[in-house]
C-alpha cells in the first residue's frame, strides 16, 4: 500500500478506537485519557515553538494557567457557557504570547528558557495576589458541564468527546499550518535565521507569531482542563507543570506532530507506573525512565519510530534500487 | 541606618550562597553549553551526607572536608556515567537528563532521610558580633568568609596551575585543546566535580538557616539562576557578583517595599532576570559570543 494511504488508514483506525473508549472504560480511566488529550494539545503548542521554530520555553505552564483561569473566571463570575470560554482563552493567550514573544525576540536559547522559566515561577504568586478575581489559594470550584441535546452521556464521557474533538481540530490545523509556506518559514528560521532573512522571511514577525500560536494552543488546553477537573487553584500551575510539558515534548519527539500524543501518554501514565513499581520513591523511578529514554532514543519516541521506518524501507530499497530517492528523508535535525 | 547595614550584611550572606551555586552553574555551562538543573539537588544530597556523618559523631570540619571530597568524586562519576553517553544528543535531550537527575536526587533523599525537617549545625559561635550599634549574626559573617575563601581558592586554581589552564583551554576551544594533548573529556568531568564541590559548600552553609529537607535548594537554585543571568553566563566572576547582588536586593526589597513583603519576593528576583535579559541579555559582565554563519 502507498505510504500515504497507509497513514490515513492508521489515523482513522486510531480515531475510531479513541471514539470507542468511553463505552468500555471506567470513568477514572476516561478522565485520564481526557487529560492525555489536553496535555497533547499543550505539548503540540510547545512543540511548534521549540521543535519547529527552535525557541526554548520553560514557561508554558503560565499560558496553561492563564487559559484555565480565563475559562474559570468567565464561567464563575459571568455565567458564560463553557464552550465559549475555550476560544476566548485561546485567543487571549495568543495575544499574551505574541506580546511576550516581542521582547523575547532578543533572547536565544538558554536566555529565552530562563525568561520563560521565571514567568512560570511568578504565575502562581501573581494568581494568589489578585485574590478578588482568582479566589486566592482557595481557587475556584466549578461544575462539570452536562451533555447537550439530551444525549445519554455522563459528564465525563461528554467532556472526553469535546476534548477529543478540539484536539483533532487543532492537530489538523497545525499539520496544515506547518506543511505550507508559513511552516517552511518557521522551520527555516530554526535552521538558519540569517539565511531565512536573506530569503525574505520576516523573522521577527514569524517568531512572535509562532510564540503567540503556541501560547494559544496551550491556553486552549488550560481552558479544557478547567472544565475537566472542575477546579482551578494556583498551586496546580507550579513550575513542575512547565517542566512536565517540556519533558513530554522532548520524550515524544521534537518537530513531530504525532510526538505530542506520545509525549502526553508518557507524562500521564509513566508517573503512575513508577508509583506501582516503588511506593517509596516513585519520582526516582520516573527520573530513571527519563534518562533511559534519552539514552535509547535521543530524538524522542516519534524520532525513533521514524528511524525504524527508514531502516525497514532501506532494507527493502536494497532489493529494488529504482526507488532509492524516497528513502532520503533523514532523522530530524533539532538543536 | 543600623537596620539597613544589617540587612545588607545578611543579604551578602545569602548572596554568597547564591554566588557559589551560580558559579557551579556557570562552570558547567561554559564547558558544555548545558545548564545543569540538578545542581541544587546534588548540593542538597551532599548536605545530607554531611548530616549523616555529623550524626555519627564526626567533628564538623572533618565532616565538611569529607563531604567536599565525596561531592567531588560524585560529580565526576555523574558526568562519566550519566552525562557522557548523551554527549552528542541534542541539547534539549541533555537538559531532560539533568531534569531526570533532579527528580532522582530529590526522591532518593526523601526516601533515605524522610521529608521531616532536620536542624543542621553551624560551625560558627552563636553569639552575634557587635560593631557599634550594628548587630551581625556570626553565621552570616562566617558564611561570607567561607564563600570568599572558596572563591579565592578557585581563582588561584584556574589562574596559576597548569591543570586550571588546561581546563580553561578545554572549555574555550575543545578541538585545539585535544590537538595539544589535553584530555578534554576528563577536563569536563573535573569541571562537574568542582561544580559539585561549590554546590556542597552552598548547601552546608544554607542548611543551618533554612533547616535541612529534600526541597532545601529549590528556591536557592532559582536565585542562583538570577545571579548567573545578572552577572552573565559567560563570566564566572560576574556570576559571583550577580549572586551577591541578588541576595542584597532580595533582602532590601523584602524589608523596605511594603506591598511586596515576603509574598512576592520570588517575583522580584524573576523581574530582575527579565529586566536584565531585556536590557543586556548577556548579563553585566558577559560577552556576546560571535558565531560564524
Amino acid at each position: 500500500m502507498a505510504p500515504r494511504a497507509l497513514r490515513a488508514a492508521g489515523l482513522l483506525l486510531v480515531i475510531a478506537v479513541a471514539c470507542a473508549l468511553p463505552f468500555v472504560m471506567s470513568n477514572f480511566r476516561l478522565f485520564q485519557f481526557t487529560q492525555v488529550y489536553i496535555y497533547a494539545i499543550a505539548i503540540l503548542g510547545l512543540n511548534m515553538l521549540t521543535g519547529y521554530n527552535g525557541q526554548f520555553s520553560l514557561g508554558h505552564g503560565a499560558f496553561y494557567a492563564i487559559g484555565a483561569y480565563v475559562s474559570a473566571i468567565m464561567m464563575d463570575k459571568w455565567n458564560v457557557h463553557y464552550a465559549w470560554t475555550i476560544p476566548v482563552a485561546g485567543i487571549l493567550c495568543l495575544v499574551v504570547g505574541f506580546l511576550f514573544g516581542l521582547p523575547a525576540l532578543r533572547l536565544e536559547g538558554l536566555y529565552l528558557a530562563l525568561a520563560t522559566f521565571s514567568l512560570a515561577l511568578a504565575v502562581p504568586q501573581i494568581l494568589k495576589y489578585f485574590e478578588h478575581w482568582t479566589g486566592g489559594s482557595q481557587g475556584i470550584v466549578l461544575s462539570k458541564p452536562n451533555a447537550p441535546f439530551g444525549l445519554a452521556l455522563s459528564p465525563d464521557q461528554w467532556l472526553y468527546f469535546v476534548t477529543l474533538g478540539v484536539m483533532v481540530l487543532l492537530f489538523w490545523l497545525s499539520a496544515n499550518l506547518l506543511r505550507g509556506r508559513v511552516g517552511r518559514a518557521i522551520v527555516a528560521i530554526r535552521d538558519n535565521h540569517i539565511a531565512a532573512e536573506a530569503m525574505g522571511v520576516n523573522t521577527s514577525l514569524y517568531k512572535s507569531l509562532t510564540f503567540g500560536v503556541s501560547a494559544g494552543y496551550t491556553g486552549v488546553a488550560g481552558a479544557l482542563s478547567a472544565s475537566a477537573i472542575a477546579y482551578v487553584a494556583p498551586d496546580s500551575f507550579n513550575v513542575f507543570l512547565s517542566v512536565t510539558l517540556l519533558i513530554g515534548a522532548v520524550i515524544g519527539g521534537l518537530a513531530s506532530i504525532s510526538g505530542a500524543v506520545f509525549g502526553a501518554l508518557f507524562i500521564q501514565f509513566v508517573p503512575n507506573w513508577a508509583q506501582d513499581i516503588s511506593k517509596a520513591a516513585p519520582w526516582a523511578i520516573f527520573g530513571v525512565f527519563l534518562i533511559v529514554f534519552m539514552y535509547v532514543m535521543p530524538f524522542g519516541i516519534a524520532g525513533a519510530i521514524r528511524l525504524l521506518w527508514i531502516r525497514t524501507r532501506r532494507s527493502r530499497v536494497a532489493h529494488a534500487p529504482e526507488s532509492r530517492e524516497t528513502a532520503a528523508t533523514q532523522a530530524p535535525t533539532t538543536r | 541606618m543600623d537596620i539597613f547595614i544589617q540587612q545588607v550584611v545578611s543579604g551578602l550572606a545569602t548572596g554568597g550562597i547564591y554566588a557559589a551555586l551560580a558559579l557551579a552553574l556557570v562552570m558547567i555551562y561554559q564547558a558544555t553549553d548545558v545548564v545543569n538543573f540538578a545542581q541544587g539537588e546534588m548540593a542538597m544530597f551532599a548536605t545530607y551526607i554531611c548530616w549523616t556523618m555529623l550524626n555519627a559523631g564526626v567533628p564538623y570540619w572533618g565532616a565538611f572536608l569529607a563531604t567536599l571530597a565525596i561531592a567531588f568524586v560524585g560529580g565526576i562519576v555523574i558526568e562519566r556515567v550519566v552525562i557522557r553517553p548523551v554527549e552528542h544528543a541534542p541539547i534539549l535531550s541533555i537538559v531532560i537528563v539533568t531534569l531526570g537527575l533532579l527528580v532522582i536526587c530529590n526522591s532518593l533523599a526523601g526516601w533515605i532521610w524522610t521529608y521531616v525537617q532536620k536542624p543542621f549545625p553551624t560551625p560558627f559561635p552563636s553569639k552575634p558580633f557587635k560593631a557599634g550599634d550594628v548587630v551581625l549574626g556570626a553565621h552570616d559573617v562566617g558564611e561570607i568568609g567561607i564563600t570568599l575563601l572558596v572563591l579565592f581558592c578557585i581563582y588561584a586554581f584556574f589562574r596559576f596551575t597548569p591543570l586550571g589552564l588546561a581546563m580553561r583551554a578545554a572549555a574555550h576551544n575543545p578541538v585545539s585543546s585535544r590537538l595539544v594533548g589535553i584530555r578534554v573529556g576528563w577536563m569536563l568531568a573535573l569541571g562537574w566535580g568542582l561544580a559539585a564541590v561549590f554546590g556542597a559548600v552552598a548547601g552546608m552553609m544554607v542548611a543551618p538557616v533554612l533547616t535541612l529537607e529534600p526541597n532545601l535548594m529549590g528556591g536557592v537554585q532559582i536565585y542562583a539562576f538570577a545571579g548567573a543571568t545578572l552577572g552573565g553566563f559567560t563570566s564566572p566572576g560576574g556570576a559571583v557578583l550577580g549572586g551577591f547582588i541578588v541576595g542584597v536586593v532580595e533582602n532590601l526589597v523584602g524589608t523596605y517595599v511594603s506591598f511586596i513583603g515576603t509574598e512576592l519576593k520570588f517575583t522580584v528576583a524573576l523581574a530582575m532576570i527579565i529586566i536584565v535579559l531585556l536590557v543586556k541579555p548577556t548579563g553585566i559582565f558577559g560577552t556576546t559570543v560571535v558565531k560564524r554563519v
